[in-house]
């Protein structure tokens, strides 16, 4: 059998991206949280706020640093599998991927190093300051590697010139159509992110009696946070559709399982789209709501995907499903929110009930909402790595065999299985290792520290004490 | 018309050194990990270098940015040529960067692993690194400013015999920061040890500086051709050597460190000297690799603002960091 190593490549992408993307979404979030806990300890000198602080970096050390590690994989990938792309795109994309690295990587990476060690060595106020840079690094960040992706799906300033690309306007290049959308969709989701993972966590510990002031505290914080944003979402979701379906509509063809071009057309809750037949079986909708979302009218006309040729069309299964999946998760998101808010209402929020059991659940649900939001927008700009300018096959690297591609993609993933995992057991043991005492001023330099010679009042693999006599440990939420 | 294409060859030159100096000794630490005297000093150890490594590796970032988007023929003739070796240093990375935090994570049952992942992981991603810079050497085969050439081109006896040497190269580095940030049994060891070491360094330099003219014509040419000042460069590294030797001796306490980045920048621009001004030997120099005017201008507006700035606060937080690092303290 011939290895086809464009499809492995593209395999290989999908694989690494998605590994990474958990990461920064999760960080950008949680780095927002800690540089707020940090302003408030700093204004109030309320020990509760540092304590929360020092537990969620905790989890943003371990975090942050498979997080760096998986991306100086992403900054490698583009010229070891996608070189002719990367040749041809090189004028705009490489000082766009430049400025992340000067503008924000080192920022991140200097500053986290005194946000993580420094605690004693620095003012508090030069402490605060450096949670603050770390954040407005993930931020910066996200903006370059936002712009270079955005330009993939709507470029846009760029001509070709003897066979690539080359730069007419930089402004126009950077504030490409998609880009002010996709900024905002990403950011949004990376603060719910941050925000369910922490109300996750808070609401297991209130479960469990540990730590039950400042972790009301943070489940009250996120709540009203997720309540704002996840409707929000909805929103900016829709205004992001919209923009697509200007500039991309085979996509949002695709996204809607809409194969012939139409007007009153109803929003598929089921299908089995068929490829082959450029039809869908089994379809289950509602009658024009498609139509009426996208173009705010029950007759409006929807471009269907048998427009484009059979050979130019994404994989209409994928890009259908992801995105499925992304917009239930976002309206259990919203439900949850509503929730919480009746409960308040109710002065209930804190009392351990069914919600709060369901809110640790909730923890995977922005990471799965995220990946499947990257496979709708991602699989549904195929067959082109630049749309409308560089297809997939043109940019792929013209030495790469099948075989190379097979071999490192089981690398990666043999690596990466090894590695995240034991990530992942780390934050759950340090999750369930629980917090700090608020006041044991010199614990942070105690904690997680070799064990041989340092007092360790709570170790990472530990029961949790403080303030729960009965509780046991093994995840049993009965 | 200012000449934008060597500025950015000294950009990109500067970023590179800067990168092999500060993730060397980091790397250094990892690959002397497994001949440490005991696990208290691979506490020890690791903390000297747990809170700038990710600073340093973001140099590695840079250089792999900053050639796609100064040289971006080098990014894409490279990579692919180097498709295997590049796996393995990611891979090398991977495995001692998330060392720093899950090793203080494990339990004393598992905790040696990862002290193998971050000694293993180093050493790989240092061996990748030099023999990169054999590979570079040697030359890639290309047609129309793409890599034709096999898979395992890289991978030559000469190529291994850098890769070594860039290994021993690290743990030199690495000998002579413990130096500089240990005291006690560590500061001891590492003493006893950077002669040695700097004896296995000097000896593969010879080795790979006889070896080099005979591979490579280009090289042989330019450095028995009447550019004489060109073997200042490796006198210069030699004195280093020498003063490496006599500060051991003398027990100082910085100078060993500072003295073996001298011996690798003068290597360095040897090494530059010998190849220059190809950047994708042996058929394209940095002339034919060089992206868009007007894209280095704007890569270069921005940089030019924004390295003095990164300098500075990196600068900052080797000064808040700065000192001997002590057994039980310095993690968060």
């Amino acid at each position: 059998m011939e290895l086809d190593p464009l499809l492995i490549s593209r395999i290989q992408f999908a694989f690494v991206v998605s590994f990474h993307a958990i990461f920064p979404v999760f960080t950008i979030g949680l780095a927002s949280y800690i540089a707020l806990l940090e302003s408030l300890h700093f204004k109030t000198n309320n020990p509760q706020w540092a304590q929360l602080s020092r537990f969620w970096t905790k989890v943003f050390a371990v975090t942050f640093g498979m997080g760096v590690v998986s991306g100086i994989v992403m900054s490698f990938q583009f010229g070891t599998n996608w070189s002719n792309f990367s040749w041809m795109s090189a004028n705009f994309l490489g000082p766009i991927l430049s400025y992340e690295v000067v503008t924000a990587f080192f920022l991140e990476a200097a500053f986290l190093g005194v946000l993580l060690f420094g605690r004693d060595k620095v003012p508090k106020g030069t402490h605060l300051f450096a949670a603050l840079m770390v954040a407005l690094g993930t931020f910066i960040s996200s903006f370059w590697i936002l712009v270079a992706n955005s330009w993939m799906h709507t470029p846009a300033g760029v001509e070709f010139q003897d066979g690539i690309l080359h730069v007419r306007s930089w402004g126009e290049a950077i504030f490409n159509p998609s880009f002010p959308y996709r900024f905002a969709h990403m950011a949004v989701a990376s603060f719910l992110t941050g925000a369910f993972v922490v109300a996750g966590v808070s609401a297991w510990y209130l479960m469990k009696q540990h730590q039950v002031e400042v972790n009301r505290r943070a489940l009250s914080m996120c709540l009203w946070l997720i309540l704002i944003l996840a409707p929000a979402q909805a929103v900016i979701g829709d205004f992001h559709g919209l923009n697509t379906l200007e500039y991309q509509p085979v996509k949002v063809a695709a996204m809607e399982g809409n194969w012939e071009t139409q007007s009153n057309v109803p929003l598929l809750l089921f299908a089995l789209p068929d490829q082959a037949a450029q039809t869908n079986r089994f379809e289950i909708g509602i009658p024009n709501l498609a139509s009426i979302i996208l173009t705010h009218s029950a007759d409006g006309v929807v471009p269907g995907i048998s427009d484009t040729p059979v050979e130019e069309q994404p994989p209409v299964a994928i890009v259908f499903w992801s995105f499925r999946i992304m917009v239930g998760i976002g309206l259990l998101m919203i439900a949850v929110a509503l929730w919480g808010l009746v409960l308040r209402m109710r002065g209930q929020l804190y009392k351990p009930g069914l919600f709060h059991r369901i809110l640790p659940l909730m923890i995977a649900t922005p990471f799965i909402a995220v990946i499947a939001g990257w496979f709708t927008t991602e699989v549904g700009r195929s067959p082109w790595l630049v749309h409308g300018m560089i297809s997939l096959t043109e940019g792929l690297t013209p030495s790469l065999t099948g075989g190379m591609a097979l071999a490192t993609l089981i690398g990666y993933m043999s690596v990466y299985a090894v590695v995240y995992s034991a990530g992942g057991y780390y934050i759950w043991r340090l999750v369930m290792g629980g917090m700090d005492e608020g006041d044991s001023k010199d614990s942070h330099s105690n904690t997680a520290e070799s064990g041989a010679h340092a007092k360790r009042p709570l170790s990472a693999g530990g029961p949790i004490t403080q303030g729960s006599p009965a509780s046991p440990i093994k995840g049993d939420w009965s | 018309m200012i000449d934008f294409v060597m500025i950015w060859a000294v950009i990109i030159a500067f970023g590179v050194i800067m990168y092999v100096l500060m993730d060397g000794f980091d790397l250094g630490v990892g690959i002397l990990y497994p001949f440490a005297p005991n696990e208290t000093s691979r506490d020890v150890m690791m903390n000297t270098v747990a809170p700038v490594w990710d600073g340093n590796e973001t140099w590695l970032v840079l250089g792999g940015a900053g050639l796609l988007g100064a040289f971006p023929l080098v990014y894409s003739v490279l990579l692919p040529a180097l498709y295997l070796g590049v796996f393995l240093l990611l891979a090398g990375l991977i495995f001692r960067g998330v060392a720093f935090e899950f090793r203080f994570k494990a339990t004393p049952k598992t905790k040696k692993y990862w002290s193998a992942a971050f000694a293993g992981g180093s050493t790989v991603a240092a061996l990748a690194q030099g023999i990169v810079v054999g590979a570079y050497i040697q030359g890639f085969a290309t047609e129309n400013k793409v890599y034709v050439g096999g898979a395992l081109d890289w991978l030559t006896p000469f190529s291994v015999m850098t890769g070594v040497g860039l290994v021993l190269g690290y743990a030199l580095l690495g000998s002579t920061w413990l130096i500089m940030k240990t005291e006690g049994e560590i500061q001891d060891w590492a003493y006893r040890l950077t002669p040695k070491l700097l004896a296995a360094v000097l000896f593969i330099f010879v080795v790979i500086g006889i070896w080099t003219p005979l591979v490579d014509q280009f090289v042989r040419d330019r450095w028995f051709s009447n550019i004489f000042s060109i073997w200042l460069l490796p006198a210069g590294a030699l004195l280093s050597a020498f003063v490496i030797l006599r500060a051991v001796r003398n027990r100082s306490e910085g100078t060993p460190f500072v003295a073996t980045m001298t011996l690798f920048i003068f290597t360095y621009l040897g090494l530059l000297a010998s190849k220059w001004p190809y950047v994708v030997p042996p058929d394209y120099t940095l002339y034919d690799a060089a992206s868009a005017r007007e894209s280095q201008l704007f890569l270069l507006i921005g940089v030019l603002f924004v390295i003095p700035v990164v300098l500075g606060y990196t600068a900052w937080t080797y000064w808040v960091f700065r000192g001997k690092v002590r057994a039980g303290e310095g993690y968060h």
